[in-house]
């Protein structure tokens, strides 16, 4: 009898230490034999199918009047068909607001009017999203992102991040801005300012996140410290945790840094962060005063965007579905002159025209 | 049935307690008179003290209980005095060392590191002067001092993370925070920055001690239990003697892979295989970022690092300084 519960302790004992990711697992071989470069995953997620929704309606023609000449303030789109823009505009509300409908950016009784505040950031987003789908190839590809590759059916996507608070002065209850399990960190105790440090600022300039020496020996051109070298690692996390995948994705383990042994995900990845950069500086960052207070995080900035809000959990968001495909109006050409920001609630920015009203319908 | 004791055998023996050989002159008392615990009896020898603590002993636990109290406080101040929150945190929760801008200055605010420097200070001196008690107390025995010398190359591997190696970097923030989790994302830290600490040879050597200490353990503690029968843990009595526990478990090794240590030799393989551990694994440490930093480089240099075929991927910084797509903007 001893014995018997001798040997079920130990096999529970051993169970628990699995980790308990019970279930058949796929293995893919990404890199060299012997070096673990393989991704590991359960076949209930790996098989799992995103969520997409089909178009409103079979794409209609690109051809006949433009948009901008039919309705009145139409600042991005204006180049699309007339058709295409309420295909376009249709698609865009099941995908963001599916409860509230077209109000939740248009005013009903004017829907060229800029009155209500999440009409002027659909604006920005829609930039965005041009912008990520003409000028991001080296990391969308030829996938591109539409609103529903963040949004997915909510107003704010769920994976979002806001500048953390300056650190407090003095010991009470102050965690000197780390030592506390955020996603941003994958839960780890690394330093949650690092999306801030990464993924913000101006996109003209590099942020190198390179903490690495180039030669043997130190030198006075690397006096990074270890402590310092915990930003740098927290990101990394974060992008390990936002796509599903450990470093060996992107990584020979045996060096982080050469990148002639790395996988062309890395890459991807690095123009990927400097995509996320460019959108948090050029189009998520200016929208605070357009924001009310509840959508701006503690330091009152703009909730922001990382590589979970889009991958969700995926190494390809939605598994690399081929989404934007049927939606041309959100790849025309990047607008030269960014719209203006009015700040909520402006002075209307165009006469209310009655056409526009009895046409957009969608 | 009833036979000597170890582990397999239950038989305790009760009678007046014994209190060890007399003091050398200049002694300070043994504390209690000396109490039996079946539950201890089971797992070691069944009598509790006396207790020869000293003045190196008290000092050492007052240190050591103001280093333990000021680093819990630090914690349990972090999260709001939250005794809730300081459990359910504790993992993460930590002191952390001087940021980099104080570089090695002792001088540092309390609430920005300084509580780190007199905590690990406290500590120090606590483990300093629990050294010098092992070290008394095993003179006073009599016998040799290999004990305290062990316990000295675990504090050479502890002085080097938390102050040598931070001494010559010339930055406390080169030094490991207090704190469970927090220590293990300044290990991973400190490998990725100095690029690969398994390239580093000495923690190579490290690791080999390391193992081949479990390796010897197993091995040793396993013959010792295997041979219990005979009397086996009553080693040195039999050393001499034909058909013991000795000679048989000496017999056993020579048998399957014709070599044997001997009763003395082994533990000399354990002793040095642990001390090894810690002294190899103290100097690589110590040379990462003084001498070396970049391992993986050095590994290449002098030819132990594989070389795996070319992926052919390249810099994306070396092609577009924009960072941008092929378009820029």
């Amino acid at each position: 009898m001893k014995r018997t519960i001798t040997i079920a302790a130990l096999a529970t004992a051993a169970l628990a230490l699995t980790g308990c990711d019970l279930g058949p697992k796929q293995s893919t071989q990404n890199g060299y034999r012997g070096t673990g470069m393989d991704q590991i995953v359960l076949k209930k997620v790996a098989l799992a199918k995103d969520d997409v929704p089909a178009p409103p309606y079979d794409p209609p023609s690109t051809e006949g009047p433009r948009a901008g000449a039919a309705y009145k303030n139409v600042q991005v789109l204006g180049d699309v068909s007339e058709e295409q823009f309420t295909y376009t505009m249709a698609a865009i509300t099941a995908w963001i607001a599916p409860e509230q409908g077209c109000n939740y950016c248009h005013n009903p009784e004017n829907m060229a009017s800029d009155e209500v505040y999440t009409k002027v950031v659909a604006r920005k987003m829609l930039q965005m999203t041009r912008n990520i789908n003409q000028n991001w190839n080296k990391h969308v590809g030829t996938t591109g992102v539409t609103c529903w590759t963040c949004h997915r059916g909510n107003a704010i996507p769920v994976n979002y991040w806001a500048l953390p608070e300056p650190g407090k002065k003095g010991i009470i209850g102050n965690l000197h801005g780390q030592n506390e399990p955020i996603p941003a960190t994958a839960y780890a105790s690394l330093p949650n300012a690092s999306l801030a440090m990464y993924l913000t600022g101006d996109p003209k300039t590099d942020k190198s996140i390179r903490v690495v020496s180039e030669g043997m020996h130190p030198t006075s051109a690397n006096k990074l410290t270890t402590m310092e070298t915990e930003s740098q690692y927290a990101l990394m996390m974060h992008l390990s945790q936002s796509l599903g995948v450990n470093c060996t994705y992107c990584h020979n383990a045996q060096a982080f840094k050469p990148w002639n042994i790395s996988t062309p995900q890395r890459a991807t990845a690095w123009y990927g962060l400097r995509m996320v950069r460019n959108t948090n500086a050029e189009y998520i960052t200016p929208l605070k005063d357009t924001f009310p207070a509840h959508r701006k995080g503690p330091m009152g900035d703009p909730f922001k965007v990382s590589c979970a809000t889009c991958h969700q959990g995926k190494a390809k968001p939605m598994g690399g579905y081929k989404m934007a495909k049927d939606y041309p109006a959100l790849w025309g050409p990047p607008t030269s002159t960014p719209a203006a920001v009015p700040a909520i609630a402006p002075a209307e920015p165009a006469a209310p025209v009655a056409a526009a009203v009895s046409t957009a319908t969608h | 049935m009833a036979t000597y004791q170890n582990i397999f055998t239950q038989v305790q023996l009760r009678g007046e307690p014994e209190a060890g050989i007399a003091l050398p002159p200049g002694s300070e008392p043994r504390i209690g008179k000396g109490t039996f615990n079946h539950l201890m009896g089971i797992i070691g020898h069944a009598q509790i003290g006396p207790v020869y603590l000293g003045w190196t002993g008290v000092i050492a636990l007052i240190c050591g209980f103001l280093a333990f109290e000021i680093i819990g406080l630090n914690m349990l101040a972090s999260v709001n005095w939250d005794p809730i929150q300081f459990v359910r945190m504790l993992p993460w929760l930590s002191l952390e060392p001087p940021a980099p801008k104080y570089g090695f200055s002792p001088f540092v605010p309390l609430a920005e590191g300084g509580w780190w420097i007199l905590a690990g200070f406290l500590l120090t001196a606590s483990i300093l002067l629990w050294w010098v008690r092992s070290y008394s107390r095993a003179r006073a025995l009599g016998m040799g001092t290999h004990v305290p010398w062990a316990f000295a190359a675990a504090i050479w591997l502890y002085l080097v993370l938390g102050f040598i190696r931070p001494m010559f970097m010339g930055s406390w923030a080169e030094a490991v925070p207090f704190g469970i989790f927090p220590h293990l994302d300044w290990t991973a830290a400190f490998s990725i920055r100095y690029g690969n600490l398994f390239y580093n040879p000495f923690h190579a050597f490290s690791i080999v001690f390391l193992y081949g200490s479990t390796l010897l353990f197993a091995m040793h503690g396993a013959t010792i239990l295997a041979v219990g029968r005979y009397g086996g843990e009553r080693e040195i009595e039999q050393i001499t003697d034909r058909g013991t526990a000795s000679e048989r478990a000496a017999l056993f090794w020579r048998w399957t892979m014709g070599f044997n240590a001997t009763m003395e030799s082994i533990h000399r393989w354990a002793w040095w295989f642990a001390v090894l551990t810690t002294i190899t694994g103290g100097i690589g440490i110590l040379l990462t970022g003084t001498v070396v930093d970049n391992w993986y480089l050095w590994a290449q240099e002098h030819g132990y690092a594989s070389l795996y075929p070319d992926t052919g991927v390249i810099d994306p910084a070396t092609l577009d300084n924009t960072g941008m797509g092929s378009t820029g903007q």
